[in-house]
């Protein structure tokens, strides 16, 4: 799961929702033409939304430097060592991975572009084997051309989560490593062919233990940036990375912050997919969150890198200013916050049981749980996000006409299942975050109404699924029918989004998995059958089905997709958001 | 015109309670080479009047109104710049507790080297020279090493001695010590006394001394005024006050004072009561409440105020009882009942 | 003198002890005694993805499985004699004094702390400068013209600045001064030029931290100078100093101000001493990156070594502060004897 720094934004004022909003949310909006690589939408005017789905002042111009700010420190800026989602949208300024996200407005940044690479991914052996050719002229920012081996030897070095604790392990985990192979330092000489291997200079083939059709996904991951072995310093490695992209680091100091400049090895002829408008950028670390809003709002600033939005105080001046609102988005994330609903606790283990609970849900109530309207999230009725294909809308358990609860359905299903008084079952959440329990609060509020009756029960953050909430044993002994989740993906694609939160597979009896409730053969076996299918459409209307399956099952209870309001800069060109990250592009933006 | 000369000098000050009349018409003249003893309790207005005549009241909330002349110059009118350069130079100050009039920051030389380079255009290291000579006058042992020692670091008397220093630093015509022996025991009392009674005669200094004790202006005085509640009720020679003293507060003082030649353990006979609240004066004679002969006026020191006036060659009493009745209570009634005791 | 201050220095060491076995505790007992296992406390530094083996290893590695009293001594002898880590392809040297690293930036904690120390160094003693002279000048005035409009209107504005906070006042002053304006005083970020390299661009990133910094302290050093300038004021030895024909500023300053002084100095080292520790508010609200900024971080993302080391630097500004403060009393004040 992507890492997304959780902001504290809340707004106190209950923002009423339209109910036909709930269909029409700004992620469903299609692209509006296919062009250049950096921002295929049509030019924007200054209105509130307009750079999710067009470019917001679009310029060649070139020049100027942007200002950044961060309102902690980055997890790190070594390729192989960084797991956030404002990092891997950031990289691409100074690091050439396999493949990448295209800079593109909306849905059309979802889809996966050559970089390093000639072209996407080649399958064989039943998408078990996955080859790459790197194009030619491609250098470091010392001048030495970059070879299949300098990507062969990234991923080998991010194989070492005791240096680099940070990073994900999907290659760690889905590539044919030796037995007992523990990456590039540890394992020096280990012959690591049975996993990668570089035939040439310019090819790198990648072998995998089991099928999987979406490998491209994994090839535009950071962890594919060339790292130069005579470069490399391991742990302070990310002092200073040695640059692919059009920009090189200056300055860098960890924990202060850092300063980009032009990188005059790069060749624009190699690169379609960049414009590398501004001369340099700035980017200050750990600066107060509320400073960072205030400055972008007088235009001092440019970009709140983190992505996740403004804090309340600025939210607070924002929207109710239609001058301020009018030059801010409110783009929806790929982040769904959910409850799980536990098939292992009677009476949820009856269908009718776990049906009775969304029916009586109190949608509304649960928005303003997490945040309202714009802060919070739009209403989910379903797992995937708008933003991810395979998206559909849909609502089995259509919610009343004031979104607020369809009693009678509820009673009814309450009913069918033997329980037409209701049933006493816990709610569990995660004790440090206050919007998971007043969701839980909202929950317990709108599911009283029919009788069903809920505890409350906080579980500390650390340990919530490896002792608590996903330990199977443990929900189910101490009944804790509903719990408080949350998930994001790596990237926008079922797969990332699905797997983790509906294979009954990856649930073990030691706990730790977030997958608490969803238990189904079938889905099982429709996952099986994606990861098979390299046909990009199939395998989406897989995902959609999957959807929909565990709908059905009703394990679990969508309640928000998160939403962020972004303010944008004064000073920058081409501001548009790209969905791949849920936030502004940082490669097409350039200097008024 | 004498050296120093007060016409009734009133000191006055506003206070939420009212006003309180600190002092409250004041005269008496005083030349130079003589000593005049000012006497009363706490309270009775003697440490206002000298503060009052060293212009300490000025750019204060003090209402001052009569006059000072100081060689044939007058203070009460005079600019407060012009008065604070005479003072430590023209006339001095010596203050009751030593410990606590010095400042405890700096040393003793420090301390005088100041005062004597205010009024004295002179370089750091003269004015230290002539601290230690001040030092050595004043009967400090070692003054060229003493002159570096901090106020804490002398014993009572000695203190006392340096503060004498620093008063004469500048060669003043008028010194005016407030109770200068009060803190100090009764061995250094008389050291102190004498110390000051030569160095009086060496400077040719006017001195008031004030106190509460009438034992320590006994020799040192060539004239007495004794107040109380802010005026005063009885002046005269030493002799006056202490052969033939007519008010019967200076009897109450006689009688309370401690005398050497007491056994310590004797009983003295102290004035019953408490000295008058200065913003509701009583009525008639400030002393009435407190006089033992208060009746024997036939009820005048209850409504009057009785006048200053001269009994005898420069001897002043304030009091309605007859001068032969007072002469009377003294001779049969009190002066025996002193000598008994 | 000398075997006073070699005594204070050892007890120094030894309070600085205390301190670290307490922060050690803190951070490292008190877990425990909730609940928690060598694994959960690793499991914070090896990212989400770890496996429940990866946890254990990073445990092991961490020494989080050896007792405590092991744990504190291979803290301790990292400060007192350096100590390796790995960094991948190498083992780095961590010369003494090492306050451990960090598990998450992956560097040395100590070299950090210097680097931050010159920022809350700029910080702490430029508004020490404004808020010791203001607030003085102040109480002083304020003590001569007890009553007047001048004290009513200082003394308002010294309660409203001990009673606002700096993140209230900090902000107010940012938005008055700073976002958006053409002659904007802080450059955007707060970013700190070091004195060295540019001293007008370091006092120009630094005026509006000092003011609010200092506002908050110079209402304080106002009461307080204008409570012990009335109390002095009034003693014996000014009134010898007026009778000594002294003029009235050289009354107030050299005897009186001087008598005033013990106690605003007393208060004034332990207060820089706790500053020089991390003017945490200040720090944060004008994001300067200093020690404050750095504990607050350190804080927020539970990165352990990090807290550890500035916690005991900024123990060490108290101490030496307190042993400084008390040295100075002795040159202050005569009557004081060390020993």
């Amino acid at each position: 799961m992507l890492r997304r720094r959780l902001g504290v934004a809340a707004i106190g004022a209950v923002l009423a929702l339209a109910v036909a909003a709930c269909g029409g949310g700004s992620g469903s909006s299609s692209p509006s033409s296919s062009g250049d690589a950096a921002g295929g939408g049509a030019a924007a005017t200054g209105e509130f939304n307009a750079a999710l789905t067009g470019v917001v002042n679009p310029s060649d111009k070139k020049g100027g430097i942007l200002k950044f700010a961060n309102g902690g420190d980055w997890d790190s800026l070594d390729p192989g060592d960084t797991y956030y989602g404002y990092s891997w949208n950031f990289i691409r300024l100074y690091g050439r991975s396999l493949l990448m996200f295209k800079s593109a407005v909306g849905k059309e940044g979802n889809q996966l572009t050559p970089d390093l690479a000639e072209d996407l991914g080649t399958p064989s052996d039943d998408a078990k084997t996955w080859t790459y050719k790197l194009k030619k002229g491609i250098k470091f920012e010392d001048g030495t051309p970059v070879t299949s081996k300098d990507v062969k030897y990234a991923v080998e070095r991010s194989f070492d989560k005791e240096v680099f604790p940070d990073g994900y392990t999907y290659f760690n985990d889905f590539l044919d490593w030796p037995k007992g192979y523990k990456g590039a330092y540890k394992s020096k000489d280990v012959n690591t062919d049975s996993a990668i291997e570089t035939p040439d200079d310019s090819t790198i083939v990648f072998h995998l233990k089991q099928p999987l059709s979406n490998f491209d996904y994994f090839a535009q991951l950071p962890a594919t940036i060339p790292v130069p072995k005579d470069k490399d310093t391991g742990a302070k490695y990310k002092e200073h990375v040695i640059a692919t992209g059009p920009y090189k680091f200056e300055k860098n100091e960890i924990g202060k912050g850092f300063t980009l400049v032009r990188n005059e090895q790069w060749d624009p002829a190699t690169d379609p997919n960049r414009k590398a408008l501004p001369d340099g950028y700035e980017v200050s670390t750990n600066v107060n969150a509320d400073d960072i809003d205030n400055r972008i709002l007088a235009g001092d600033l440019d970009i709140d890198v983190a992505g996740i939005g403004i804090q309340s105080a600025a939210l607070g001046r924002v929207l109710p200013d239609p001058a301020l609102k009018a030059n801010s988005d409110n783009p929806t994330s790929t982040r769904l916050w959910y409850t799980s609903i536990n098939g292992n606790v009677p009476p949820l283990d009856n269908i009718d049981c776990r049906k009775a609970v969304q029916y009586a849900t109190d949608k509304v109530s649960l928005q303003t749980a997490w945040g309202g309207e714009f802060s919070g999230g739009q209403i989910a009725t379903s797992l995937l996000p708008p933003a991810i294909p395979g998206h559909e809308d849909f609502n089995l358990y259509p919610p009343g006409a004031d979104n607020k609860g369809d009693l009678t359905k509820a009673k009814e299903a309450l009913t069918a299942c033997g329980q037409p008084n209701g049933f006493e079952t816990n709610i569990s959440y995660r004790a440090e975050r206050p919007k998971e329990k007043a969701a839980a609060e909202a929950l317990q509020q709108s599911l009283g109404r029919v009788g069903i009756k809920l505890t409350l029960k906080p579980f500390p953050q650390a340990d919530y699924f490896a002792l608590y909430a996903g330990k199977p044993g443990y929900a189910k002994d101490y009944k804790i029918g509903l719990a408080m989740n949350g998930w994001q993906s790596d990237w926008p694609d079922g797969f990332g989004f699905l797997q983790q939160i509906v294979d009954s597979r990856v649930i073990r009896d030691t706990g730790g998995s977030s997958n608490i409730s969803v238990r189904d053969p079938e889905v099982d076996k429709l996952i099986d059958q994606a990861m098979k299918e390299t046909d990009t459409n199939a395998r989406n209307a897989i995902w959609t089905q999957i959807d929909k399956k565990v709908m059905e099952d009703s394990f679990i209870l969508p309640n928000v997709w998160t939403k962020t309001l972004l303010v944008r800069s004064k000073n920058a060109t081409n501001i548009f958001v790209n969905d791949a990250y849920g936030m502004y592009d940082y490669l097409g933006m350039g200097v008024k | 015109m004498s050296f120093l000369e007060l016409k009734d000098l009133r000191i006055h000050f506003p206070t939420d309670d009212g006003l309180v009349k600190s002092v409250d018409g004041l005269s008496f003249t005083l030349e130079r080479g003589k000593t005049l003893g000012i006497v009363g309790e706490s309270g009775s207005g003697k440490s206002v009047t000298s503060l009052g005549i060293l212009g300490l009241h000025k750019g204060g909330r003090a209402r001052i109104s009569g006059e000072i002349w100081l060689d044939g110059e007058e203070l009460v009118g005079a600019g407060q710049e012009h008065v604070r350069a005479l003072r430590g130079k023209k006339m001095a100050m010596i203050f009751q507790d030593p410990l606590s009039a010095m400042h405890p920051f700096y040393t003793v030389g420090d301390q005088i080297i100041e005062a004597y380079r205010i009024h004295n255009d002179v370089s750091k290291k003269v004015a230290r020279k002539h601290a230690i000579d001040m030092l050595g006058r004043v009967g400090i042992p070692q003054p060229e090493r003493r002159v570096d020692s901090y106020p804490h670091e002398f014993s009572g008397g000695m203190r006392q001695r340096a503060m004498i220093a620093m008063a004469l630093s500048c060669d003043p015509e008028l010194l005016i010590a407030d109770e200068p022996t009060t803190a100090l025991d009764v061995t250094v009392q008389a050291q102190i006394l004498d110390l000051m009674r030569d160095l009086q005669r060496d400077f040719n200094a006017a001195l008031i001394i004030i106190t509460h004790d009438l034992g320590v202006v006994a020799e040192l005085s060539d004239d007495i005024l004794v107040m109380y509640g802010g005026k005063c009720v009885e002046y005269g020679t030493s002799d006056d006050i202490f052969e033939r003293p007519e008010h019967p507060y200076t009897w109450g003082l006689l009688g309370s004072m401690p005398r050497l030649d007491r056994e310590p353990t004797e009983r003295l006979m102290p004035i019953k009561g408490s000295p008058p609240s200065l913003i509701n004066v009583p009525s008639g004679c400030a002393f009435h409440p407190r006089c033992v002969f208060e009746e024997r006026t036939g009820g005048r020191a209850k409504t009057e105020v009785p006048e200053l006036l001269e009994t005898e060659g420069g001897h002043l009493v304030r009091c309605h009882l007859p001068r032969e009745r007072r002469r009377a209570i003294w001779e049969n009634e009190i002066k025996p009942n002193l000598e008994a005791s | 003198m000398v075997t006073y201050i070699i005594r204070r220095l050892i007890w120094a060491v030894v309070m600085l002890t205390i301190v670290s076995i307490i922060t050690f505790a803190i951070f490292f007992l008190v877990p425990r005694l909730a609940g928690a296992t060598s694994e959960s406390l690793a499991a914070r530094y090896v990212g989400r993805t770890a496996s429940a083996e990866q946890v254990k290893i990073a445990a092991d590695k961490l020494g989080f499985n050896d007792p405590l009293i092991v744990q504190y001594g291979r803290f301790a002898k990292g400060i007192v004699a350096g100590a390796d880590y790995d960094y991948g392809p190498g083992v780095e040297r961590c010369p003494a004094p090492c306050f451990g690293y960090s598990f998450l930036t992956r560097l040395p904690v100590w070299p950090d702390l210097l680097d931050r120390l010159p920022v809350t160094l700029s910080l702490a003693i430029g508004a020490a400068v404004i808020w010791v002279l203001a607030g003085v000048a102040t109480g002083v005035l304020s003590a001569l013209r007890r009553g007047s409009l001048f004290d009513r209107a200082a003394m308002g504005v010294a309660l409203a600045g001990v009673s606002l906070p700096i993140f209230f006042t900090g902000i107010v002053s940012l938005v008055i001064f700073s976002y958006g304006h053409p002659f904007r005083i802080t450059a955007p970020g707060g970013s700190f030029t070091p004195f060295d390299e540019n001293p007008a661009m370091w006092a120009y990133n630094l005026i509006l931290p000092w003011i609010t910094l200092a506002f908050l302290y110079a209402a304080g050093y106002a009461r307080l100078t204008r409570a012990g300038m009335l109390e002095t004021m009034s003693e014996d030895y000014i009134r010898t100093a007026r009778a000594k024909g002294l003029n009235e500023r050289r009354v107030v300053v050299k005897h009186g101000l001087r008598g005033a002084l013990t106690p605003i100095l007393t208060i004034f080292g332990l207060d820089l001493g706790l500053l020089l520790g991390g003017a945490v508010l200040t720090e944060s609200t004008y994001s300067l990156p200093g020690m404050g900024k750095y504990a607050i971080d350190a804080i927020t993302n539970q990165d352990l070594p990090k807290v550890m080391g500035v916690t005991l630097v900024a123990a060490f500004f108290v101490v030496f502060a307190n042993l400084i403060v008390d040295l100075l009393y002795a040159v202050v004040d005569p009557r004081v004897r060390l020993g």
